[in-house]
């Protein structure tokens, strides 16, 4: 569907060098340009054709002659039918390879909007069961100290679990910071025989159960040491699946920074630590920026972790170091999953998971902000500053 | 670093030695090489120590039920007769559930994103697959029991009521509609909703770095481009898929949250997929460690360890194999 509506721009990336595609097909046969892509009115009335008559046809015999039910089974069979209606239609006027690529194009293209369809799906999805509680401003200002499972949703609210998300998340990325980027610097700068099953076990530990990192911590800190569930032991349990995250994405980040941006600060006599300091972290400033983001916005939404070794409150808690506090996962968990009794709770869950959306939709945009500059691209202020250093010496 | 030369062209005469390279580390790089490479042995302690403990803390239940814990299907914990014997390939049931959906939605995806899509709608899509990787599993969660699995009862029904003969979709009760709630199979496509991204972001990255040059020679014969792709990016990229869906399967055998929404628990293996009723290792433990005892605790320490011996192996391999893929190639940042 896509390849069809996208025209010239699908050939740039193959073959075209000369980017001017609107350029009329000059009349002289040896000198006029091929169009590797074509958008033809044939094309297009096959594909909504098929759209439409699998549509038509799905419904007649799925809501009308035969005895199915539930909506998805629906699409499933739409997509069925509209797959074997393109391939016939197609077969009709074209040759068959001509065909397998159209309909190769068109399943990709629809894989992709089924992944466009999930995550805005699910988003969506929380906000509209949320919105019942998130209208209440008691929800961004109060705690559930007061309220029961069958109080209204005006009193009360998730303002304690929204304190204890920013505090265990900072927290964890203080710990996490360091030991990371330090991590993706040896990999990246210094190297030799460690690094290597080093990189393979960060990429491993990337996708580490999450609930085992919770229970390390459990047996570790709180078993073994005697620390009691705390703010801080969830914030150790979101550094455990923080930092191999975040390691993973800045020795990406650090690999690309030129090698010839080091070379130039060796030859100008400076050392190892001084190149790193100096020219590799500061060029590859925004991406590290963003791959500490993103392991933010992975962490945040880690339930399984601070499950075991948060504790569980009602109250507002804001001191991390003692006394259990609770997060907004875990508020989600422990309302819908484990207490899920009365509606009111299932809607504060709901709305627990509209304020939780949000600061990961937060911090996912500013990470593309951050992210937006290539490696030693500068920012408005790093030229007006540099502008003002030219400017004195 | 400057490092040795190789010696200097053949042609030179015998007295014309190279002269060798001495390259001095200043006492601050040896520092900094030095802090450098523990973070590095930090993060490989990090792994030795969950190892550790999970192996310490399991030993109790190890030492009261020996063997018998890989043997055993009950999860009576006072009789001593609890195992992992239907928990884990339950659990591994519905990864390998997860695997079946997300490869072909994550492999279509990642070659639409990389070959398909014109570049603002890639760098767009880009961004998607980076935000479904990074929304919460809770939210996934809710989204799987209350709006999928209403859903998708009629859908499994009718595979249940046709297709029963084949054993995974059998149902003992297949006029009972409860008996289609809370099933493996919905667990399943609630899971693979976490393990797309992994395979859409890796497979992407490595077919983005399949070679110009024979993209270009497919079409110069005369290709199409799914002959293209079929013929280039798919062989280049064949280890980075392998290496991205094992990955993509450590993930799903460690899920939990999705997991314990979705599932009603029962302790039985069974291939009926459609059936209500799994369980999985980490719904064990996220369901449990709050109000068990010290022995269950020590035999919910035990079921981790296996967990994570296991995702740490195929995660390794996984790891290993798209280190592979990736060597000789630059890495892309996105």
């Amino acid at each position: 569907m896509v390849t069809q509506k996208a025209g010239p721009a699908t050939t740039a990336g193959t073959t075209t060098p000369e980017g001017t595609a609107t350029a009329p097909a000059s009349t002289q046969a040896a000198e006029s340009r091929v169009r590797i892509v074509r958008i033809s009115l044939a094309g297009t009335a096959t594909l909504w054709g098929a759209v439409v008559g699998a549509l038509a046809l799905v419904w007649v015999l799925y809501e009308r002659v035969l005895p199915f039910t539930g909506a998805l089974g629906f699409w499933l069979c739409w997509y069925a039918v509209f797959l074997v209606f393109y391939a016939s239609m197609a077969r009709m006027q074209w040759d068959r390879r001509d065909v397998i690529n159209r309909v190769t194009a068109v399943a990709f293209a629809a894989a992709g909007a089924l992944v466009l369809l999930v995550v805005f799906g699910t988003d969506l999805y929380t906000a509209v069961r949320g919105a019942a509680s998130v209208v209440h401003p008691s929800t961004w200002t109060q705690s559930l100290a007061f309220a029961g499972p069958d109080s209204p949703l005006s009193v009360g609210g998730v303002a304690h679990a929204i304190v204890g998300t920013l505090e265990q998340i900072a927290i964890a990325t203080l710990f996490a910071i360091p030991l990371a980027v330090a991590t993706a610097v040896f990999l990246s700068e210094v190297g030799g025989a460690l690094a290597r099953p080093v990189r393979i076990i960060v990429e491993a530990m990337t996708a580490l159960p999450d609930i085992i990192a919770g229970l390390f911590v459990y047996a570790l800190f709180i078993l073994t040491l005697g620390m009691q569930k705390s703010g801080l032991a969830a914030s150790l349990a979101l550094t455990v699946t923080m930092v191999p995250i975040i390691a993973r994405a800045s020795e990406v980040v650090l690999r690309l920074v030129p090698g010839t941006l080091r070379e130039a600060s060796y030859a100008l006599g400076s050392s190892q630590w001084r190149t790193v300091w100096n020219v590799v972290l500061p060029t590859a400033r925004s991406g590290l920026a963003t791959a500490v983001v993103l392991g933010m916005a992975r962490g945040i939404g880690e339930t399984a972790p601070v499950l075991i070794v948060a504790g569980m409150t009602k109250e507002f808690n804001f001191n991390p170091t003692s006394g259990p506090q609770i997060s907004l996962p875990l508020f989600i968990w422990n309302y819908v999953h484990i207490e899920g009794v009365t509606p009111q709770y299932i809607a504060r869950g709901f709305g627990a998971g509209v304020a939780l959306v949000l600061v990961v939709l937060g911090l996912f945009t500013l990470a593309r902000k951050l992210g937006g500059a290539a490696p030693g691209e500068l920012t408005k202020r790093q030229r007006r500053q540099l502008a003002r250093q030219g400017a004195r010496a | 670093m400057a490092v040795a030369l190789t010696p200097g062209p053949p042609s030179a005469p015998s007295d014309d030695r190279p002269r060798t390279i001495v390259n001095s580390v200043s006492h601050g790089d040896r520092i900094f090489r030095l802090v450098m490479r523990a973070a590095g042995l930090a993060v490989l302690l990090m792994t030795g120590l969950i190892l550790v403990f999970l192996v310490l803390r399991s030993l109790t239940a190890f030492r009261a039920v020996g063997f018998h814990f890989f043997t055993t299907s009950t999860w009576f914990i006072s009789t001593n007769q609890f195992g992992i014997a239907a928990i884990l390939p339950l659990g591994v049931l519905i990864a390998v559930i997860a695997l079946i959906i997300a490869f072909p939605v994550g492999l279509a995806t990642a070659l639409f994103i990389a070959e398909y899509a014109p570049p603002r709608l890639r760098r767009t899509l880009i961004a998607v697959i980076d935000l479904m990787a990074a929304i919460p599993s809770i939210i996934v969660a809710l989204f799987a029991l209350y709006f999928v699995m209403p859903r998708i009862l009629g859908t499994t029904a009718w595979l249940s009521h046709h297709l029963g003969f084949i054993p995974f979709f059998h149902n003992p009760l297949p006029n009972a509609p409860a008996s289609f709630v809370a099933s493996t199979f919905i667990a399943g496509l609630a899971v693979s909703v976490m393990v797309i991204p992994i395979i859409t972001s890796l497979s992407r990255q490595v077919f983005s770095q399949a070679p110009q040059g024979e993209r270009e020679a497919a079409y110069a014969l005369g290709s199409t481009k799914w002959g293209m792709i079929r013929t280039v990016v798919l062989p280049y990229g064949r280890a980075g898929v392998i290496g991205a869906s094992m990955l993509g399967l450590g993930r799903a055998l460690g899920e939990t949250i999705v997991v314990s929404f979705v599932l009603t628990p029962v302790y039985a293996f069974s291939w009926h997929v459609l059936q209500s009723g799994g369980n999985s290792v980490t719904y064990m433990i996220a369901n449990h460690v709050l109000d068990a005892g010290a022995k269950e605790i020590s035999a919910l320490f035990a079921a981790g360890l296996v967990l994570f011996a296991m995702t740490l192996v195929v995660n390794t391999i996984a790891a290993i194999i798209i280190n592979r893929s990736r060597s000789g190639a630059t890495a892309s940042a996105d």
